[in-house]
């Protein structure tokens, strides 16, 4: 294929994307503003346009960010400590290997989302329940990436360092850590990206405060413009922390 | 002396054996500090759990939640498959609609639909449609992107044979792709029943007027361990069937492929 048709072919393809998302925003605007569909179910795109500037203004959002921000980073940095310490001891034996993986992994497949009522009850409604989940549901990832990081480096190399002589913390230092760390990152990238999701979902389900909590109450209160303005606030966060998050494991790999 | 040595290499020797050991270990510690150290409001022992499925079964309602729960995962999941695999081979198949719609799928599947789950309640209302339509939006984007993955990971070279040899359209489908496509639509499968039980649970939880979601909010505030965790239990084991159910079919099917 010649370099022109291709760019062509390029040129066409974001034509259709751009097509596609002016259709969609222009249907959305005709259906409410001139075929009457009810504005309690679909508000006007103009109207949400409106709030979100009135949202972002008067950073009314500022303290239900600031919840779900510290719920986040409380719930991956406990899931990161434990699950990273506990994956590398885990696979310093192949023994415990054969253990504990199977174990985890299966525990892995069960949606743990069923634990909320229970955190519920245990730690109540406010932020406690909301860290339980998240660090519950990263926690997983993390660890068996870590595992796989640690426990399947190549033995050649394990070997060819014993010797010549390297010691533990050398061993650890220039053979393990360089072995294994792409493969953490992924667990760590996996784990931020399920942390973000579950925190929201479970202020959406039951909870005191933060941006899920906002939307829900919105919807409950017939606001739906301003719920769309909120939603479209907490994608566009969500977007940019995944993208910070894998734009980290990028940099870090290519080192 | 000699004794617990020789349980140590046993147990070295059967790693299954010392896994049966640390799970009843710690249903054992479960067990202990539910009975003797925590408060029997928040959290009960699992031998009181397992003796009071009976009284749960019994608790009007709690079957038909069951049901209706499982019915919602089975449409939503067939839904899913059945909406998801064209979409997937008409969006894999063509290298065009591949490059402008996929960066749209991919948007859209990278997007918290869990923010958007009280529009799926106002438009659907309360009963099995939202619950529905939620589990749907979960299970049909991971579906659809290894359907079309596994599409463009056939080897060219067997495109290209399969060409050079007077293959129609129609015969390369069904000797090259389908083939192909297999183990693919199963490991899509698996990925859109975890994606399923997430959405459809996640709405139940949300809202539900007859639904489980309905009775763990009820034994969450009357601090009924028992019976929440016995649901909860059910629940899970739902879930674990169902995957393995779909895990099982990727590898039966996925076995010819060797590399």
């Amino acid at each position: 294929m010649s370099a022109k048709q291709d760019r062509r072919d390029k040129i066409a393809s974001r034509a259709v994307q751009v097509g596609f998302l002016v259709a969609l925003m222009g249907f959305w605007y005709f259906a409410t503003a001139y075929w009457g569909v009810n504005r309690l179910l679909l508000p006007n795109p103009l109207n949400v346009w409106q709030e979100l500037k009135d949202v972002l203004g008067s950073g009314e959002y500022l303290p239900d960010l600031k919840v779900t921000l510290t719920e986040v980073a409380v719930a991956f940095a406990i899931s990161c400590s434990t699950g990273v310490t506990l994956g590398y001891l885990i696979s310093r034996s192949q023994f415990l290997i054969k253990v504990f993986e199977p174990l985890l992994a299966g525990f892995y497949s069960v949606p743990i989302i069923l634990f909320l009522p229970l955190y519920v009850l245990f730690f109540g409604l406010g932020e406690g329940s909301k860290i339980a989940l998240g660090t519950t549901i990263s926690f997983f990832p993390i660890v068996l990436n870590t595992i796989a990081g640690f426990g399947y480096v190549d033995r050649i190399f394990i070997t060819a360092a014993r010797s010549m002589g390297a010691s533990d913390v050398q061993m650890f230092r220039y053979v393990l850590l360089p072995a294994a760390f792409p493969v953490i990152l992924t667990g760590l990238r996996i784990g931020f990206t399920v942390t973000l999701l579950s925190i929201l979902g479970s202020e959406t389900l039951a909870s005191l405060a933060g941006l899920g909590h906002k939307i829900v109450h919105l919807a409950e209160a017939m606001e739906t413009a301003r719920m769309f303005a909120y939603i479209a606030f907490v994608v566009v966060i969500a977007a940019f922390l995944n993208s910070v998050v894998s734009s980290v494991e990028r940099r870090a790999n290519r080192r | 002396m000699n004794r617990p040595l020789h349980l140590q290499k046993v147990l070295y020797r059967h790693p299954g054996l010392a896994r049966l050991a640390v799970v009843v270990a710690l249903f054992l510690l479960w067990e202990i500090s539910a009975r003797w150290w925590i408060d029997p409001s928040f959290l009960s022992p699992p031998s009181r759990v397992v003796a009071s499925f009976g009284e749960l079964f019994e608790t009007p309602g709690i079957p038909k939640a069951l049901q209706i729960t499982f019915w919602e995962l089975a449409v939503a999941f067939a839904i899913s498959v059945a909406a998801g695999l064209p979409i997937g081979l008409a969006v894999g198949l063509s290298r065009f609609s591949n490059r402008s719609l996929m960066p749209i799928i991919l948007l859209l599947y990278g997007t918290p639909q869990v923010t958007i789950l009280p529009l799926f309640i106002l438009y659907f209302g309360i009963g099995p449609p939202s619950k529905i339509a939620f589990g749907v939006s979960h299970g049909i984007f991971p579906i659809i992107v290894t359907i079309v993955a596994g599409v463009q990971n056939i080897k060219p070279i067997l495109m290209t044979a399969a060409h050079s040899m007077g293959a129609s359209r129609w015969q390369i489908f069904r000797w090259v792709i389908f083939p192909h496509m297999i183990p693919t639509f199963f490991a899509g499968m698996r990925l859109g029943m975890t994606g399923v039980l997430l959405g459809v649970l996640l709405a139940e939880l949300y809202v539900s007027s007859a639904g489980i979601g309905y009775f763990t909010q009820l034994f969450t505030q009357a601090f009924d361990p028992t019976k929440l965790l016995g649901l909860v239990s059910v629940l899970a084991a739902m879930a674990i069937v169902m995957n393995e159910i779909v895990r099982r079919a990727e590898v039966h099917f996925g076995r010819w492929r060797t590399d």
